[in-house]
């Protein structure tokens, strides 16, 4: 088994003077299946950032156990990405060799191979050349799936990623998903669609803000703990968090 | 007038117009590709800023070399366009102001700044060939100057250009890599600086950025992947100085709005034929 779990202490995140995730305590075991879970505005994408070491914390601390350069892979939510650079499908795949390519390296006929294979497991081969301004969300997000698949990383990371994606090509990723699992890796993934916690995703953090509840999914995700996540969702909203209403 | 008369003859007859001729080719084939990134990259309105920033550091080398001097306002001009560079940073990231916002406010300073130099010691003759550029200033200094620059800026495209592209696609797989996006963005920006000096002695300061944001918008219109990019907006560019000098030699223009002129007509002509353009709307093919 690896080493090196997430580990976050009491960690508060802010922007300016805006306080986005506030003391939140717990890790992402190694190998574990998390989702993490909450409102709009509950500082679930600003969370996975700060784990990545993006965001500098306000207070707390995350232990990382070893780091190397390549641990973590990162899927932003889909809204982050500009797709209408002009890049080919294949170029934007291949930068998932970037551990071995570096920024100078070249791409080995081995390395380009491995990138042919990645494209085919998520199901576009025959693209290569396609512009990544021409694809469908969904296409695109299967490249950036294989963009991660190249990049083998210990941790991965994964913002809305079946957001606006079809029946179909959810199920492909999730089988994808569950495959890194198998092999060991710890995967991570922000999702709003509670079924699909309850049915793939065996631990979970649900948060607004503030932590709501953090462990197997069953205990997480209980009725009171939602129904705590509506109501904290309001004073998001309604309030400026750290303006009052600190309850 | 003749073919031979029109373009050939001013280029056979005169060294300044071969200078310029060089030195314009030369300027293009900078300026296209970074245009080209600065465009993605959506920093138009920071060339733009760069390029006003220039004026007052190129205005102090005036000064100091008591005249027209591409070495002393060419420096001159790549230390205040740095130091721009890093302050707008700094203050789009440490305040509220938006980006835009502070550029601005920059650039007026700057432009304001740089006049008020210029016209301290020099004529006002001076003062235009500073604003709007000169090609009959470019000697053979100014030529190896520009020429230096601009293989540099090649060489450097050529060395950085998969983490330059990286890090304007997506910044944050770059540094989830630790792939150091800081390093290349700061290396851009020098080198949007030094293209910017390098073609403010033909172009003029005010006119420079219109070297790089035309013809990487034409580019844009045509082609649609960035290798093919670069090399239309290098293309555009060069025979833009090309297409330019000729006329400006003709008519007796300012060479350098006359060839801003010429990359602007040749994006509105893009716009009307390109491949998305409003002549292929109005007149489907009807192959
Ligand atoms: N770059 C930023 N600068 C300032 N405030 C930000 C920034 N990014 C996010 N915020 C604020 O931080 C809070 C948390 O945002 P975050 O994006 O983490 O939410 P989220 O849980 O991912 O929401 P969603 O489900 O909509 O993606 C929000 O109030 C948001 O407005
Ligand atoms: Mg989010």
């Amino acid at each position: 088994m690896r080493q090196g779990a997430v580990r976050l202490n009491d960690v508060s995140i802010t922007y300016d003077r805006l306080l986005a995730v506030q003391g939140i305590t717990g890790s992402f075991e190694p190998g574990s299946l998390t989702a993490i879970a909450g409102p709009n505005g509950a500082g679930k994408s600003t969370l996975l950032k700060a784990v990545m070491g993006e965001l500098s914390l306000s207070s707390g601390s995350i232990e990382r156990g070893t780091s190397k350069g390549s641990r973590f892979g990162y899927l932003p939510q889909a809204a982050e990405i500009d797709r209408h650079f002009p890049l080919s499908v294949a170029d934007t795949v291949m930068l998932g060799m970037w551990g071995r390519t570096g920024a100078f390296g070249g791409v080995s006929r081995e390395a380009a191979r491995k990138g042919r294979d990645a494209l085919q497991s998520v199901g576009l081969e025959g693209l290569e050349r396609r512009h990544i301004g021409t694809l469908s969300a969904g296409q695109f997000q299967r490249v950036l799936f294989a963009r991660l698949l190249l990049q083998d990383a210990e941790i991965i990371m994964l913002d809305e990623p079946f957001t606006a994606i079809d029946a179909g090509t959810t199920r492909d990723l999730l089988a994808i998903v569950k495959r890194w699992n198998g092999a060991g890796r710890t995967v991570i993934a922000v999702l709003h669609d509670f079924d699909q916690i309850r049915a793939h995703f065996p631990q979970t953090l649900l948060m607004a803000r503030r932590p709501i509840s953090w462990g197997s999914t069953e205990t997480a995700l209980t009725p009171e703990n939602l129904l705590r996540a509506r109501t904290m969702a309001e004073n998001l909203h309604g309030h400026p968090p750290g303006e009052g209403f600190a309850a | 007038m003749s073919f031979y008369a029109a373009v050939i003859h001013p280029f056979v007859e005169y060294g300044f117009m071969r200078r310029a001729l060089i030195a314009c080719v030369a300027l293009g084939i900078g300026s296209g590709p970074i245009g080209v990134l600065l465009m993605l990259r959506r920093m138009s309105l920071v060339g733009d800023a760069m390029s006003h920033a220039v004026l007052p550091g190129a205005a102090i080398g005036f000064l100091i070399a008591g005249g027209l001097s591409l070495p002393a306002m060419g420096l001159g001009g790549i230390v205040a366009g740095l130091i721009v560079a890093l302050l707008s940073g700094l203050v789009s990231r440490t305040t509220v102001l938006k980006e835009d916002a502070s550029f601005a406010s920059f650039y007026l300073a700057s432009l304001a700044l740089g006049v008020l130099v210029v016209s301290l010691r020099g004529s006002n003759i001076d003062l235009l060939h500073v604003l709007f550029g000169t090609i009959l200033a470019i000697d053979a200094t100014a030529l190896y100057f520009v020429g230096a620059i601009t293989s540099f800026t090649v060489v450097t495209l050529a060395i950085v250009y998969r983490p330059l592209v990286v890090e304007c696609f997506d910044p944050g797989f770059l540094r989830s890599v630790r792939g150091g996006g800081a390093i290349y963005h700061v290396l851009f920006l020098f080198l949007v600086v030094l293209n910017l000096v390098a073609s403010f002695q033909a172009l003029g300061t005010l006119m420079a950025v219109g070297l790089m944001m035309l013809p990487a918008s034409v580019a844009q219109l045509w082609a649609r992947t960035l290798p093919v990019m670069m090399l239309i907006a290098a293309g555009v560019a060069a025979v833009s100085g090309l297409l330019g000098l000729i006329i400006s030699y003709h008519f007796g223009l300012a060479s350098g709005p006359t060839i801003i002129l010429v990359a602007a007509a040749a994006y509105c002509l893009s716009l009307l034929f390109c491949p998305s353009g409003a002549v292929r709307r109005l007149f489907p093919a009807r192959i």
